[in-house]
């Protein structure tokens, strides 16, 4: 069965627009209207040649929208994915599913996110009243995604002797890609260790650089049979690999109330994600790796197979996240914590030019990538070859 | 002043067992009525047998940290006011995959702030207080 998914599609065109941490005029709707245009464009398709569609499902802008402002044709297939940022890879899995088994020839997937507002936050959106699992949490004062994974975090290091230092690692590699990449929030904004350590907290023991990018922008992209791509513009970035994870008694975030709260959904995903791929972690040339928060590198580590459970927080050290020199070069453009914060959908197009060949941050020969999807949430994760 | 905490909404049936303990000091966790499976957060169908009949189960209300963390702004205003607080999760003594998540106090009474955050060691030994806020008995914990 695993055939059905196992390169048989391909990723054909990449587009986005600009990123604003300011925030930018331009609705949601616009925004990702803007970006899967472009994204058609780089593919050198029509748009009345895509018959289908994957969005996350908290898209402000609907399918009738996109499909009416793009000029889209009849569309054939449709679906929405769930849980916030664990959902980007899952629109692209589900499209190329599609693809795969005939419900449609041409699909795009997309993320368009309008978050720069500090009003526009979820976590400063909730009700007086909690009825649903926040009731669990969010009286004590445990309001946002921030202070969840923080709470993690804090077992994590008492479990396994992880240190700041090593969750510094992670923030100062992104950030030193950034720095190479020009359409990155934090271009020109250097980060040193001694920053990272001085900054504020924002709840302990994570700091403001533990965090990502609150931004707005979109990015889209375009999915095709293996044949197909062939014939088109662009080298075709296959979809070797396909696989979503939600784990044993899982909650979304605040996952305290089972049995193991460190096996994160990236265990199940990466079981599935290997067992019908051809490659083993150590083949991968480069990870692009959802890091809406620093704590979430060591947790995919572990559960995607580069180390063993409590060994992810020391793989960072000497380098090992850096282009172009570390064992595993990682969130080459910048990633949420210093290109943007797009709900991760960045980090799929970051492993789309990584295989094309022009990342900022290119990886020599790069022939095959990781790339996932929000951890710590129910997740999904990508193989991509060329 | 405790008045624009975050608050449950005590309508949701699978949890109003739990809050009505709360408000006669009592801290329970869910039972399996039919194999005995206690359970938390609450929910309608037991995971174990599924069966869908559950009664509640008081517990001894002594517990240990597992973790905690330290707020500090961006917060909600009623929050921000308390800022720095820490935020503590409870393993239970019956079941140490029984977890909550609440407030670390010197008494009942106390502010979310009032206890040094330097201080707090995970595997601390806590008992559970109940904290009058609004029509609500919010489960917090003091040292024991």
């Amino acid at each position: 069965m695993t055939e059905v998914i196992r390169d048989r599609t391909a990723i054909v065109g990449i587009g986005q627009t600009r990123f604003g941490d300011k925030g930018l005029p331009d609705t949601e709707l616009s925004l990702a209207c803007q970006a899967i245009s472009a994204a058609i464009d780089d593919a050198g398709l029509s748009p009345s040649e895509v018959d289908g569609l994957a969005m996350f499902n908290m898209e402000a802008g609907r399918e009738v929208e996109v499909a009416r402002n793009v000029g889209l044709g009849d569309i054939t297939f449709f679906c929405e994915v769930g849980y916030g940022g664990g959902a980007g890879c899952g629109t692209v899995g589900h499209a190329a599913l599609a693809v795969a088994s005939g419900q449609c020839e041409v699909a795009v997937a997309w993320r368009a996110r309008k978050r720069a507002n500090k009003a526009a936050r979820m976590w400063a959106q909730t009700s007086a009243r909690l009825g649903d699992f926040t009731q669990w949490s969010r009286p004590s004062g445990l309001l946002r995604p921030v202070d969840e994974v923080a709470m993690l975090m804090r077992r994590y290091m008492h479990e396994y002797g992880a240190t700041r230092d090593q969750l510094a690692n992670v923030a100062l590699a992104f950030r030193k890609h950034a720095n190479r990449n020009p359409q990155a929030t934090m271009y020109e904004r250097k980060l040193s260790r001694e920053d990272y350590m001085q900054a504020r907290w924002i709840s302990e023991p994570l700091c403001l650089f533990d965090n990502c990018l609150e931004t707005d922008g979109a990015l889209a992209l375009v999915i095709t049979s293996a044949e197909r791509a062939r014939d088109l513009a662009r080298p075709p970035v296959f979809i070797h690999s396909y696989a979503q994870g939600l784990p044993i008694q899982h909650q979304m975030m605040s996952n305290f109330f089972c049995e193991d709260p460190l096996r994160s959904p990236s265990f199940p995903c990466g079981k599935r994600l290997w067992a019908n791929s051809d490659l083993r972690p150590q083949d991968v040339s480069c990870a692009q790796i959802y890091d809406a928060f620093s704590p979430l590198i060591p947790l995919s580590l572990e559960g995607y197979g580069f180390c063993d459970r409590g060994e992810g927080a020391a793989f960072t050290e000497d380098g090992a996240l850096e282009w172009p020199d570390g064992k595993l070069p990682m969130n080459t453009s910048g990633g949420g914590l210093s290109e943007a914060y797009v709900h991760g959908f960045n980090l799929v197009l970051e492993g789309v030019r990584q295989l094309r060949g022009t990342s900022t941050s290119q990886v020599k020969d790069a022939s095959s990538c990781l790339v996932t999807s929000g951890e710590a949430v129910p997740t999904s994760a990508l193989l991509l070859r060329n | 002043m405790e008045k624009s905490f975050l608050l449950p909404d005590l309508s949701d049936v699978d949890a109003q067992g739990f809050w009505e303990g709360c408000a006669k000091g009592e801290l329970r966790v869910q039972r399996c009525a039919a194999c005995g499976e206690v359970r938390f957060p609450p929910r309608p169908m037991c995971p174990a047998c599924r069966s869908i009949e559950s009664d509640w189960q008081a517990v001894c209300g002594r517990g240990r940290i597992w973790s905690f963390v330290v707020a500090h702004p961006p917060l909600l205003p009623a929050y921000a006011e308390f800022a720095p607080y820490p935020v503590v999760t409870v393993e239970l003594e019956e079941d140490p995959a029984l977890r909550m998540v609440g407030n670390l106090l010197d008494s009942a009474q106390g502010d979310i702030n009032e206890i040094d955050p330097e201080s707090i060691q995970i595997g601390e030994a806590v008992r559970v207080v109940f904290t009058p806020v609004d029509d609500v008995h919010l489960p917090r914990w003091v040292r024991d």
